[in-house]
């Protein structure tokens, strides 16, 4: 017991307040990129097409538009423009698919808004959770997870990960969602009793990301189920995803 | 303990080492019959089956096995062709052979004859359990998953009991099946080292240098010695990482919240420190064939190397009550046994094959980059049981911690990236990789205009997972978690 005690002296109070700052991360963390409004040519519009693997570059050379909800962040394009800026800016959650679409003319600095008035009475303050993995490959999972550990202490928001879906409030789901999971997730939707969210977390879930034209997944969550809350990123660093949940929930603005 | 070494015979196969290319047409091929007894007697004999697989070429299907003889360094690689559509199967006399078969069966439709329990892989979760199942009055079964109840990636499990005691246990995957290898075929593409971060996405290292190794070794080229020592550093990060938090949730398992606690929040800080080098927690984004993206910088490196040394130190004091614990001890000591005569004919890997007496691991045995110069000592445990995993996994941070801190002071300087050409027209390579969870292989073959034909991917989990259906055999259903959380293994590495 006294080494315990010893122990709790030496590691010390560890729980970050949040929000964090940006600085709080990497210098070398990519977090939302900007597009810059100069012209670009063509000959950079299509380099730009062909280096990035999700395609979440489209539009045309005069009205270029980025798809954070494809985008992999994995800075692939910078080394065919210097047109596409990557900041330190972690707030990327949306409520609308489309507020994920980026262009130069309307580089948006956060789309997560808060649930109508009669949800956040609901759910505002104590929000339960059933997670399913469909298809993720465990960066999403293990990213979400840390937010139950001592260092962000999710508990402390009123949100809390549970066992059943019979006690959940709600769905976070992270990867393509793969055909050999879709029925799981489907069941497991069933059973939360309604009114409920969905949250699609991670690249994968909000468009099937990498695996989006793949015939083994169904491309998304939005595929199979409404959506209420979109995170992107490969995996959302742990920031993102506790401020899109709080800004869903009315709690951060 | 035992270690898997008697005298090797002459191989029959080529010859290659860990990230060496041999031309296809030197692949030796014998009829399907021949190249069973080739394999059954190099198999009994000490050699290992790192890979069986099918790689089909115009209308021909080749079945081609890579064997590792660990003692002289050198793998073996030889095939025979399968078109027919039948052959009679290795897994009777090769136990590891039994899931590469249900896997080459399933994707090719290839029938191994006489092979015991042919269940689909991964393509089909609707793996039928009639065959297995055992007949008695109070037998019960209890089923779970896929949805598990944590925030874990998804697999059935069915257990057949009386009472607590389980007699067997059958695992069912596929649930993260998303078709990654038939995608790398006629790559290299803009997607091709994304779909390798994200074949685990808990291993992007270990598997995204397996890939880069396979392409430089098909475009002859190798990666400069500081891109090498970098990719080391984040390679025993990402184990010191990994094992830090496996070793905090199995003392979460076993209600000892002081160690599971701090754990938790310590791999963040090991997260952090990838971040620091690359942006990503994970490494994505820092590996490239040829070489790496980012540099490390002195002051960098002066950062990295406090904030590691301060997490380190955390790390041990939080460990360490986990150990001076007796009531933990006492739950792990004899709980999920593995006996090393099981992890030699399932062909176990990675810590639990250390955790049972066996020396293997790729970054002694078949050393590659910067392993060959700094070599790092084999952590071997014994009584293949939970608490001998922790030990081995415990053992190995801090000899990582050496390493890590070794190379971090003495990095060479070399520009960061040689570029990869063409790849070498119908050649094929074998890189192996010691990831945290064990021995990652990856088998890639060129076509003749130079891209890839075929790639496969081996994680750990492949091998492992049917040893964790063994060491359930007679033991406690309640002691399953911490069994489980004792390997750790990867459901999305094994589903591809």
């Amino acid at each position: 017991m006294f080494r315990v005690l010893c122990a709790r002296l030496l590691q010390g109070h560890q729980t970050k307040p949040f929000p964090i700052p940006e600085t709080a991360l990497s210098d070398r963390y990519l977090g939302r990129p900007v597009l810059s409004d100069a012209c670009w040519t063509d000959a950079e519009f299509a380099a730009v097409r062909e280096q990035c693997p999700t395609a979440a570059i489209d539009g045309k050379p005069e009205r270029v538009t980025l798809d954070l909800g494809r985008c992999l962040f994995c800075g692939q394009c910078r080394q065919a423009t210097d047109k596409i800026r990557f900041t330190r800016d972690y707030h990327l959650a949306a409520k609308n698919r489309n507020d994920l679409v980026l262009n130069a003319e309307d580089n948006l600095d956060c789309a997560a808004a808060a649930l109508s008035e009669a949800m956040q009475k609901l759910f505002g303050r104590s929000l339960r959770l059933r997670q399913v993995s469909a298809g993720g490959c465990n960066a999403c999972e293990a990213d979400v997870n840390v937010l139950n550990t001592l260092a962000w202490d999710l508990g402390r928001f009123g949100i809390q990960f549970v066992a059943s879906p019979r006690h959940a409030d709600g769905l976070l789901v992270t990867g393509p969602v793969t055909r050999n999971m879709r029925d799981a997730l489907l069941k497991t939707y069933e059973a939360i009793a309604a009114p409920k969210l969905v949250i699609a977390a991670g690249t994968c879930a909000v468009s099937g990301g990498l695996y989006r034209d793949h015939q083994e997944t169904c491309g998304g969550v939005d595929a199979v189920l409404p959506v209420n809350l979109y995170i992107p990123g490969c995996p959302p660093h742990p920031a993102t995803t506790l401020d899109g949940l709080l800004r869903m929930l009315g709690q951060l603005e | 303990m035992t270690s898997n070494t008697p005298p090797s015979p002459a191989p029959v196969g080529a010859t290659l080492r860990n990230g060496q290319t041999i031309a296809l047409n030197a692949i030796p091929t014998f009829s399907p019959d021949t190249f069973r007894t080739h394999v059954i007697t190099q198999w009994q004999a000490g050699a290992r089956l790192l890979c069986l697989f099918i790689r089909p070429e115009a209308n021909q299907k080749w079945l081609t096995a890579v064997l590792a003889d660990d003692t002289n360094a050198q793998l073996q690689v030889l095939a025979a062709n399968v078109s027919a559509g039948r052959y009679r199967a290795l897994t009777p006399d090769v136990p590891a052979a039994e899931h590469f078969e249900n896997e080459l069966a399933e994707r090719w439709q290839i029938t191994p004859e006489g092979h015991p329990r042919l269940q689909p892989e991964r393509l089909s979760t609707a793996v039928d359990l009639t065959p297995e199942r055992l007949a008695g009055e109070q037998l019960h079964e209890v089923a779970v998953g896929p949805v598990h109840a944590g925030i874990i990636e998804p697999g059935h499990f069915r257990f057949q009991c009386f009472g607590e005691h389980v007699f067997k246990l059958n695992i069912a995957l596929g649930y993260q099946h998303r078709g990654i290898e038939a995608r790398l075929t006629g790559g290299p593409d803009c997607r091709t080292l994304h779909y390798l971060e994200t074949a685990a996405g808990d291993t992007t290292i270990g598997h995204s240098l397996a890939y880069c190794r396979a392409i430089e070794a098909l475009a002859g080229i190798t990666a400069p010695p500081r891109a090498a020592a970098i990719r080391a550093i984040m390679l025993e990060l990402e184990r010191i990482a990994n094992h830090t938090g496996d070793l905090g949730a199995m003392a979460g398992d076993v209600a000892y919240l002081p160690t599971s606690s701090y754990c938790g929040r310590l791999r963040g800080d090991f997260l952090n420190l990838t971040a620091l080098f690359c942006g990503n927690r994970f490494g994505r984004n820092l590996l490239t064939p040829g070489g790496v993206h980012y540099d490390l910088d002195d002051e960098r490196r002066r950062t990295a190397l406090t904030r590691f040394q301060q997490a380190f130190t955390s790390t041990v004091n939080a460990i360490g009550l986990m150990w001076n614990s007796a009531s933990v001890l006492a739950r792990f000591e004899g709980c999920g046994r593995l006996e090393p005569a099981d992890a030699l004919a399932l062909g176990v890997v990675g810590v639990p094959a250390r955790a049972c007496g066996l020396t293997r691991d790729v970054r002694c045995d078949h050393p590659s980059g910067v392993f060959c110069f700094n070599q790092l000592p084999v952590s071997v445990g014994s009584g293949g049981d939970v608490l001998a995993r922790a030990q081995v996994r415990w053992l190995e941070m801090q000899r990582s911690r050496d390493f890590l801190q070794e190379v971090l002071t003495t990095l060479p300087s070399s520009p960061l990236q040689t570029r990869p050409g063409r790849l070498q027209p119908e050649h094929l390579t074998v890189t192996l990789t010691e990831g945290w969870r064990g021995e990652i292989c990856h088998v890639a073959s060129s076509d003749h205009d130079g891209k890839l034909a075929n790639y496969k991917i081996i994680d750990p989990s492949f091998h492992n997972w049917p040893a964790l259906s063994r060491v359930m055999r007679d033991e406690q259903i309640s002691n399953f978690p911490l069994c489980n959380k004792s390997f750790n293994l990867s459901y999305c590495g094994h589903d591809l």
